[in-house]
Parts: C-alpha cells; sequence; structure tokens
C-alpha cells in the first residue's frame, strides 16, 4: 500500500495527490510515470510523475478524473492509500541545452510539463512556458513555472485569463521572431493540442517533442496495447517513450486507439449513474 | 491393496479418464474444464505403475520428481506419504498437475505407454497435490533448517522464481521475490486461463511458499525502480527471472486498428485484470463477434478458448501450417474442437482490414500448403497461388510468440545476452556477473512452465552451492 500524504484540488476535477512511495522518488526523473491502482479490482492506468522529493519518500501525481478509474482515485483522501504504485517507468526526458526552448503546456498536461521545463531551465535553457486551458480555473501551476521561466504566456478559450485563444496562438508569435524563436519546443496536453503544435513547428524544422499518454496495462512493454506509430513504426510507448519526436508521430492512429472503450466506458457509467439512483 | 496385486492384475488395468464439464457448458464460462480424479480413481490407476526399475519417468521430469515413490504410496493409501514426496520434489505440484505436457515428458518414457497407454501421471500429480492442499495440517509443517543468514534476491514471481524461491528458504537462506506487477504469479497468472489453472491454486502455492518464509515485494520492476547493481549490493545472491514479456508484431498492415490485440495484452486483460469474467473489474474488453487468434501454440489455444467464453460466435485458429505442425498440446486442441474453436489451418494472415472507422473488420487471409521441410524439420508452408480470401474477424489476437524484455536487461550492462537479447547462462544458470544466476523464458525464450521451474530448481542448488562455498559456483 502507498500512502497518500496529501490530496489538493487544483482546479475542477483536477487533483494533485502526494504519495509516499520511496523507491519511486529515488530513482524517478523528469518525463517519467507511474502505474497506478486505488484499489483490487481496478483498471491500472499510468499517470506521469509529477515531481519527487527523495528526501521524503514521496512523489507528486497530478490526476485529471475523467474516468472510474481516475474519479477512484482522486477519492482517496490524506491519510488513505493507493493500493499499487508501480515505478517510475518509461524513458526520462532527453535533456540538453538548445539555448532557447518554448514549453507549452494544455490542461492536466501543464502538470506533466512542469518537471520538465523545471529540467531544462536547470540544464541552461532559456525557456518561456505556454500555458492554456478552457478557462482561467483550469490554469494550473502558473507561479510555479514563472519561477523559473523567462517569460510564463497564458492563453484561455474564453479569455478570462491571459490572451484569448489557444496555446498555438502564443505559440505563433515566438516562432516568427528570429529574436524569440526556439531552438526544440516541448508540448504535452490534449491530442488535438499536441498535434496543432507539431504541424505547427513542422514547416520551421524546429524539433518537437511531445509526451504521449496511450491506452496502456502493464508499463513494462510486455503486452503492446499502447503502441503508437512513430515514423511509420509500431513503438511501445510505456518502454520507447512516452516522449516522441512530434513530427513522427500518427496522431491520426493515436486518438482512434484512445476511443477503443469509449463505448463500454460510457456504458459502465451508466449502469452506475443507475446504480446509485436506486 | 497394492502389495497383494500381481503384474497382470495391473497390467489389465486400463488408464483412467479426466472427467471434463460438459463441452457447451464449459464455452461459455471460466469454470475449470478438468475436473480432477476420485480418490478410487487415483488409487486405481497408481497401481496401473508397475515400479520398473530403470524410472524413465523420472528422467522425463525436468524437476526429477521421484515419480514411482509418490506412486507407490498412493497405491498404497498413503496420501500424506505420497504428498511428502511430491511437495519435497516439486515446488509447485498442483500447477504441473495441470499445466505440465507430460505427453512429452514423464509419461512419453513411460514402459507402459510401450504397448498402450502410459500411467497417467499428470493426472495422479495433481489428485495428490490437491489433496495436499486440502490436507495441510495434516501434512505438518516442513521442518526448516537453521537460517544461513545469506539473502537471495529473486527478480519475478513466476514459476522459475517460485521455484527458486522455494528451493533456496527450504535450504535456510532468506529470499525475497520482486515482481514487477501488483499480484504473484507471473505467466501462471496473467498468461494462463482460469479454465486451465485457477487463481485459487496460485494463489495457494503462493501461500505455502510465504509460510516458508519468503517474502515477495509486488511493484517492483527491476531494472527500473531498483537495478540489478543495487540488489547486488543489498543481496548475497541474485537470481533474474523476469519472463520474455515482449510480444512480437505481426508486421502486416492494419496491426494497430482497434481490435487487434497481442495474446499477452489480451489474457492479461482478462486473467490478470478479471475483464470480461470478473463483474467487479473495471478493465474493459473488445468482446468479438468474429475472433480470430493468430498462431498455434498453448498460448493461441488460451487466447482462442477465451474469446469463446467471452461470446464469440466464431472462435477461430488462423494457422500457416497444418495442424499435425501445432505446438500446442494435444489436450488443447481438442478441448478447443470441443468448444466449437474453428481451426483454419494452412492459412498465413496477409492484412488486417480495417471498416473505414478504425475498427478491424477482416483478417485477408493466404492459403498455403506444405512444401518440403525446413530447417526445424517441419514442412515448410507455401503459400497457393491467388488463393486469397477474407475472413470476417472483428477481434485478431497476435498470438505468434514473445521475445526477451530488454527493461532489466538494459540496465545490467555486465550481464552477457545473446544475439536475441536472452540472458547467457551454464546449464546451472550461472550468468557472466558473479553471484547472478538466471533461468526460465528471459533464458530461453518462449518456453514452459515446466522447464522455468527446472531451472528455477537448478539455480536455486548453484546458488546454494556459491553461498556456502561448496561445489562449482
Amino acid at each position: 500500500m502507498f500512502e497518500v500524504i496529501g490530496n489538493d484540488i487544483l482546479a475542477p476535477n483536477l487533483h494533485r495527490l502526494t504519495v509516499r512511495a520511496p523507491r519511486v522518488a529515488a530513482a524517478r526523473r523528469a518525463g517519467q510515470f507511474v502505474m497506478v491502482r486505488s484499489a483490487a479490482g481496478e483498471e491500472r492506468i499510468p499517470l506521469t510523475i509529477g515531481d519527487a522529493d527523495p528526501a521524503a519518500g514521496t512523489i507528486t501525481l497530478y490526476v485529471q478524473a475523467i474516468g472510474a478509474s481516475t474519479r477512484r482515485i482522486v477519492a482517496v483522501p490524506a491519510g488513505g492509500a493507493l493500493r499499487d504504485v508501480a515505478g517510475p517507468l518509461g524513458l526520462p526526458t532527453h535533456i540538453a541545452n538548445w539555448g532557447r526552448v518554448a514549453c507549452i503546456g494544455g490542461g492536466v498536461g501543464t502538470a506533466v510539463l512542469y518537471p520538465l521545463a523545471r529540467a531544462l531551465a536547470e540544464a541552461g535553457n532559456e525557456v518561456t512556458t505556454i500555458i492554456g486551458g478552457r478557462s482561467a480555473q483550469y490554469i494550473i501551476l502558473k507561479d510555479e513555472l514563472a519561477a523559473f521561466s523567462r517569460e510564463l504566456l497564458i492563453t484561455t478559450e474564453d479569455g478570462s485569463l491571459g490572451r484569448k485563444g489557444f496555446v498555438t496562438h502564443a505559440l505563433d508569435d515566438l516562432i516568427t521572431d528570429p529574436k524569440l524563436r526556439p531552438g526544440a519546443v516541448f508540448a504535452v496536453g490534449p491530442v488535438p493540442m499536441m498535434r496543432a503544435v507539431a504541424e505547427q513547428t513542422r514547416p520551421h524544422g524546429i524539433e518537437t517533442v511531445v509526451s504521449l499518454n496511450p491506452i496502456m496495462i502493464d508499463g513494462t512493454g510486455m503486452c503492446g496495447g499502447c503502441r503508437v506509430v512513430v515514423g511509420g513504426v509500431s513503438r511501445f510507448a510505456c518502454v520507447d517513450g512516452p516522449e516522441f519526436d512530434g513530427h513522427q508521430v500518427d496522431f491520426a492512429n493515436l486518438t482512434d486507439r484512445l476511443s477503443t472503450y469509449r463505448k463500454i466506458e460510457a456504458e459502465h457509467a451508466c449502469r452506475l449513474a443507475g446504480k446509485e439512483t436506486v | 491393496m497394492s502389495a497383494t496385486m500381481t503384474m497382470k492384475e495391473r497390467l489389465a488395468i486400463g488408464r483412467v479418464r479426466m472427467t471434463e464439464l460438459d463441452a457447451v457448458v464449459r464455452s461459455r464460462n471460466f469454470e475449470e474444464v478438468n475436473r480432477g480424479l476420485s480418490r478410487e480413481e487415483a488409487e486405481c490407476e497408481a497401481n496401473r505403475c508397475i515400479q520398473c526399475t530403470h524410472r524413465p519417468c523420472v528422467d522425463g521430469c525436468p524437476v526429477g520428481v521421484s515419480i514411482p515413490e509418490f506412486l507407490e504410496r498412493l497405491a498404497a493409501g498413503d496420501l500424506a506419504g505420497s504428498a511428502r514426496i511430491l511437495t519435497g520434489d516439486n515446488a509447485l505440484p498442483a500447477v504441473c498437475g495441470r499445466v505440465c505436457p507430460q505427453e512429452t515428458q514423464c509419461e512419453a518414457r513411460c514402459v507402459r505407454g510401450v504397448k498402450g497407454e502410459p500411467v497417467a501421471i499428470g493426472y495422479l500429480e495433481r489428485f495428490v497435490a490437491d489433496w495436499a492442499m486440502a490436507h495441510a495440517d495434516e501434512l505438518g509443517r516442513p521442518q526448516l533448517p537453521a537460517s544461513t543468514g545469506r539473502r537471495v534476491a529473486v527478480v519475478g514471481c513466476g514459476p522459475a522464481g517460485l521455484t527458486a524461491a522455494g528451493e533456496l528458504a527450504r535450504r535456510g537462506h532468506g529470499v525475497t521475490i520482486f515482481e514487477a506487477l501488483h499480484d504473484t504469479g507471473g505467466v501462471l497468472r496473467y498468461g494462463i486461463p482460469e479454465f486451465r489453472l485457477p487463481k485459487e491454486i496460485i494463489d495457494r502455492e503462493v501461500a505455502r511458499l510465504l509460510e516458508l518464509g519468503v517474502a515477495v515485494e509486488c511493484n517492483v520492476v527491476i531494472g527500473k525502480t531498483l537495478t540489478i547493481a543495487q540488489l547486488k549490493s543489498a543481496f548475497d545472491a541474485l537470481f533474474v527471472a523476469n519472463g520474455a514479456g515482449l510480444p512480437m508484431m505481426l508486421n502486416i498492415p492494419g496491426e494497430n486498428l482497434k481490435g487487434v490485440y497481442s495474446a499477452n495484452e489480451y489474457l492479461t486483460r482478462v486473467n490478470l485484470m478479471g475483464a470480461g469474467r470478473d463483474s467487479q473489474s473495471t478493465t474493459p474488453i473488445l468482446l468479438g463477434r468474429n475472433v480470430a487468434v493468430i498462431g498455434g501454440g498453448n498460448t493461441a489455444m488460451d487466447c482462442v478458448r477465451t474469446a469463446r467464453r467471452l461470446g464469440a460466435e466464431r472462435a477461430m485458429i488462423v494457422y500457416r501450417r497444418s495442424e499435425a505442425e501445432m505446438p500446442a498440446r494435444v489436450e488443447e486442441i481438442k478441448h478447443a474442437k470441443e468448444e466449437g474453436v474453428e481451426f483454419l489451418v494452412l492459412n498465413a494472415p496477409l492484412e488486417i482490414v480495417g471498416d473505414g472507422e478504425g475498427w478491424a473488420s477482416f483478417l485477408r487471409c493466404q492459403r498455403m500448403e506444405l512444401g518440403p521441410p525446413d530447417d526445424s524439420g517441419r514442412r515448410r508452408p507455401v503459400p497457393v497461388e491467388g488463393a486469397e480470401y477474407d475472413l470476417p474477424a472483428d477481434v485478431v489476437v497476435n498470438a505468434v510468440g514473445t521475445r526477451a524484455n530488454p527493461l532489466l536487461t538494459a540496465t545490467a550492462p555486465d550481464l552477457d545476452l545473446n544475439r536475441w537479447g536472452n540472458i547467457e547462462s551454464d546449464e546451472r544458470g550461472a550468468t557472466s556477473i558473479p553471484g547472478v544466476y538466471a533461468g526460465g523464458d528471459i533464458v530461453r525464450g518462449g518456453s514452459t512452465v515446466i522447464l522455468a521451474m527446472g531451472d528455477g530448481k537448478r539455480a536455486a542448488a548453484a546458488i546454494h552451492d556459491y553461498l556456502t562455498g561448496g561445489g562449482a559456483a
């Protein structure tokens, strides 16, 4: 069992869990994830490690409650426990010094972006961070990111905070200005966002790294359920990723495969809802 | 009874038949197919053993079970005595009695098989092992030697790891098993379906190991959570048995359509996670109407019989050679056929065709015929010109095999590997790193439960010698 030390709500349906997992905390590097089950009978789901404190033996997980499994994970209060936490899995982020980099986060992806952006800043990069969300209440970690970013740009779809629009609008300003143009772009968020960013940087030949979150079972390369097409070849996100060259990723196939169980899950949710009303 | 039986009387007894669940009933549930023998049936079958002096059956057993001895006690009605012999030789007898290919091992060597049918050693092993589980109190706890103070880490809680752990604990060593998944058993739990090996059997075999003082830590991925180097500094010796968990891809178009699974994914969802068979499970699985399973081994049979139980109208084996070349056990093929599985042999998959919305819809097949023998001695399948057709399939399961998973070996540069990524080891399991031993599928590639157990047993003896300075390390 892995004790939950803290469980804070950062945004609607978005929780920050601090979990005691000393071995994971000691081994973890930016970009890696853990497989989590809240209790017996639950699905195994991958969650990127947002941060780790090896001295305290804790890791931080940012969890967006969107399905049955994530809802049950965020329902575990401080003092409770998660039954299973296995990791750190996946390859760590390749950190180098590109001079200037742009780090782009969308929704809960901003939490995944945070350790990566910080590692890039620590490696001497000048980091421009762009974070986006539907409205102000979905913008998370802005102070934490601002602490090491040369500039922090915020976009919201309704204009309730920062610039009205999408992260791609803010990125456009950087790409078109030779004085601001990044040597590499890191994008973490919903698939349509990562795809849009990759399409935007492609004609400029700017290296673009995306962090993928396909359906996963074991997280150790055993089942291949998380396969994604990168450069025309099947790669396993759990062991070859989760970060890949955004210009090589087949986003259409990724989007499609992510929808595999949507109908089953919707039916399951209906059944649960039905049960609760009885 | 047995002592008074003449040879002629023994030879006159016909081989016992295993009672099976009705094929129509069982093809829609996950209950164990083989129901086991009654005590009367078991004792009678044990009397078929003529106690020949050269004991070829023992040579046929990868873990060297004292077969004539445990059969003799069983025939005499001394179940406790029989159980002590069996459990002393075999760490997982209730598992082996169910999943071992006895027909190619112990039973293949049985002298009764020369003229007639061999003694049903596998059924009897299962009977005695099940009796031992149900009568653990009567058997008493095994006496353990004093602790040696030495500690061994076992990587992987599958058949090789469990066997090695039991053998080492019985020699007084402290053993900790590290398992990457959230539960014990390795392939026994995620790979072998409930209808062949009930999970309860695994739980009870593991519980017996825990009674020997073995510790199991789940959710520890060696190579990620901890490295081999870290284990080396914390333990006196290591046994690496992390399996061959990496599916081979078909490398045909359409492999990334929705509805296309590797056998590992399909079986893990159902067996380990309970998808489709446990109402409490929240893990989903696609219930195909027409399920095509590609391959002809035991894993393919497990997948196709699972598909049938999940409600497939057509559950089909698609295999490019003929039935005679199938590596699956005869019993598995027989059971699958009884359950309504279709065997489309001499069919090679060419492409998985989608429905235009990303879902698998057809498996495009090439009819084959058998040509001259290839390197493996099996007749090589060659395409029949122009004989292509589309087989309706909304779920396609790839059961063509697995390779070595590089997760652990990639972080242990001193560990010598062969060209397929399997760990190099000598016949006792010693690797290129002193004190580190290996066995099971990470050494052999895709193999069987019992050969993995044999590796575990041999490596445990070698580790014991290494730790105590006896014999060649």
